[in-house]
């Protein structure tokens, strides 16, 4: 996790220019390959994109049309009857508030339960530390995913299934996600610390005030990332959220597949209701990862 | 996640921090320590390490799912009855199969990419778009779609291999086009992960490396193969266990796309567990399972954190 945030956070446009300045007798041939380059990687690109598209058309197409020319999109009568259709014909509204309650929730709980305790890892000096640091450290190395059977039979026993907090609470203490706060309170400087300290500075509020404030940019790497799991979870929600309506969008759009086979327009049109959340999503995040470098640029 | 391994080669050998001086903590601050931590020690304890717990316990009893209460001492027959038993020996196969398919394109193919993609003046950003959207996307979405593309006769991929003059494989009906077809989804979702880690660390090389060698007359294919190739190497070992682990764990695809079909030959081993755990009710034999499998995923990074601790104390 930390090392997929700061993935994007490095990348800045300057990154595009910096190579070509690259002067010497090569340049012909070094000009000449980045051309090969540059064609091969936009072909693949758009290749990648092209289920997107793909649903996308389909979704727009009328059934009788999509079923005389199934591989041709090229029609006259593009409309979106599909997506009202399935919109009314699935709880798909309430998909979208289940997952955005339970992923939002997450995410909170996430930030301050592993912040906190980064914090106190960090700046606070307390008997058994170390022997918990060393508990933690484990913890990566558990995988949760596989333990779902008796994580439910512990849901059960505590009367939780059907719950949102049976989806939220196994996932917010995140061993990854406590690692990256602390290496980033790590890096505030101690005599901030202990001037806060000196002036009478609760730990509270040296953690709200001081450290979590400097801790910008953990907090939305953390978040980001822990809103995109949590809403792409699919095992666990499916096992304990069993009612239809109380479902979150993977579970309820996975029991779309292989149902109506003439409906190709409905299917895909559930498809993209699916995707487009966290798509937007996606697409601001880029933006304010290329404001988050600007920001420790000036630092 | 996949990136749940991630910083701890990095964190091991932190532990000492600036409160580390010597001494007995103050009370207060003691109190503090415990109050900050709490909330989280409390959660991982009922729900990391609880469940591993639960499962030990369970796995020697005949639980069934259906009755809430934990059934009868078995002692380790659950085990002897899991070791003896083909189909999970085969849903293994399955989920190390679906590895060792998934694994080399995984690691290899976005390095490449990333590599060509560092060298372009224009257009970063779209290529990070276009690779790395598909990692947003939820599971059921993605078997949505493909599904759709692979259908018989109609679906797009399905007569893109008639443009090239092949017949596709019955995605459906046969194992091996089963796994042509998750393999190939698993592909497009998941590749822009690996590529943002690659693009991540090629960012990180200097630019005077580049140019120095440039002056030496390398090519931009020997820079590829004789800077960024080895400086990359920790990366792609990255890469590498995160990829095999998260791969291991493959349930999403194979499930919704084939549930484990044609006739469970190509069923992952939680698919399993969910099998028999959830729909046969056996919940003690399902635990027993279920500690077979996480002690295999255990060894697998306990082996990579070992090989890693020993690389770096070698180097240095």
């Amino acid at each position: 996790m930390a090392t997929a945030v700061a993935a994007p956070a490095a990348d800045t446009d300057r990154s595009g220019t910096r190579r070509s300045r690259r002067g010497g007798e090569q340049d012909r041939s070094g000009r000449l390959f980045n051309r090969l380059a540059a064609t091969c990687m936009t072909l693949f690109a758009l290749i990648w994109l092209v289920p997107f598209l793909w649903a996308l058309i389909t979704s727009l197409r009328p059934n009788e049309e999509i079923a005389a020319n199934p591989t041709n999109p090229w029609g006259s009568n593009w409309n979106l009857d599909a997506y009202s259709y399935a919109w009314n014909s699935s709880p798909l509204g309430w998909w979208y508030v289940n997952s955005f309650i339970i992923s939002s929730l997450t995410v909170v709980f996430t930030v301050v339960v592993c912040s906190m305790a980064a914090f106190a890892l960090v700046n606070l000096n307390f008997r058994g530390k170390y022997v918990l640091f060393g508990l933690i450290l484990a913890g990566l190395m558990v995988p949760v995913e596989a333990l779902v059977l008796p994580q439910f039979l512990e849901f059960r026993a505590i009367g939780l299934l059907g719950t949102y907090w049976a989806v939220i609470l196994p996932s917010v203490a995140l061993p990854v996600a406590l690692f990256v706060f602390h290496s980033f309170i790590k890096a505030i400087p101690v005599a901030l610390i202990e001037a806060a300290r000196l002036d009478g500075a609760s730990w509270w509020r040296i953690y709200s005030q001081i450290a979590m404030p400097l801790s910008r940019p953990a907090i939305s790497a953390v978040a980001i990332l822990t809103f995109i799991t949590s809403w792409n979870a699919f095992l666990w929600p499916l096992l304990v959220l069993t009612q239809t309506k109380s479902q979150t969008i993977p579970v309820g759009l996975s029991s779309l597949v292989g149902g109506s086979a003439i409906q190709y327009a409905e299917t895909m049109a559930s498809a993209v209701l699916g995707i487009l959340p966290l798509l937007a999503v996606f697409l601001v995040l880029q933006r304010q990862i290329a404001q988050g470098v600007a920001n420790t640029g000036i630092k | 996640m996949t990136a749940t391994a991630l910083p701890a080669p990095r964190t091991g050998v932190e532990v000492g921090d600036r409160a580390a001086t010597a001494g007995r903590p103050p009370r207060s601050e003691n109190r503090a320590g415990w109050l900050f931590a709490t909330p989280f020690l409390a959660l991982y304890l009922a729900f990391l390490i609880g469940p591993v717990v639960i499962g030990l316990l369970i796995s020697l009893f005949n639980t069934t799912t259906v009755r809430s209460g934990i059934g009868s001492w078995v002692g380790f027959s659950n085990y002897a009855d899991v070791l003896t038993n083909a189909d999970f020996w085969a849903s293994m196969w399955h989920s190390a199969l679906f590895t060792l398919l998934t694994t080399p394109i995984l690691v290899l193919l976005p390095l490449l990419f990333a590599v060509l993609v560092s060298r372009l003046a224009r257009g970063q950003w779209f290529y990070r778009l276009a690779f790395f959207a598909p990692y947003v996307v939820p599971s059921a979405a993605v078997c949505l779609i493909f599904a759709f593309m692979y259908t018989p006769e109609t679906g797009l991929i399905t007569n893109a291999f008639g443009w090239f003059g092949l017949t596709a494989p019955d995605f459906f009906g046969s194992t091996s086009g089963a796994w042509f077809a998750v393999v190939l989804l698993t592909v497009w979702w998941t590749f822009g992960f690996n590529f943002i880690l690659y693009t991540a660390a090629i960012q990180e090389i200097s630019e005077e490396v580049y140019e120095a060698a440039a002056l030496d007359g390398a090519g931009p294919w020997q820079q590829i193969r004789m800077i960024t190739v080895p400086i990359l190497r920790p990366t792609i070992g990255l890469v590498l266990i995160l990829q095999v682990l998260s791969s291991l764990k493959v349930f999403d695809q194979i499930y919704i796309l084939l549930t484990g079909g044609p006739n469970y030959t190509t069923r992952p081993v939680i698919q399993y567990i969910f099998d028999t755990g959830f729909s046969a009710y056996r919940g003690g034999y399902a635990a027993a399972a279920t500690m077979v499998y996480f002690v295999v995923l255990v060894l697998v990074s306990v082996g990579w954190f070992l090989v890693r601790r020993r690389n770096n104390s070698a180097n240095t």
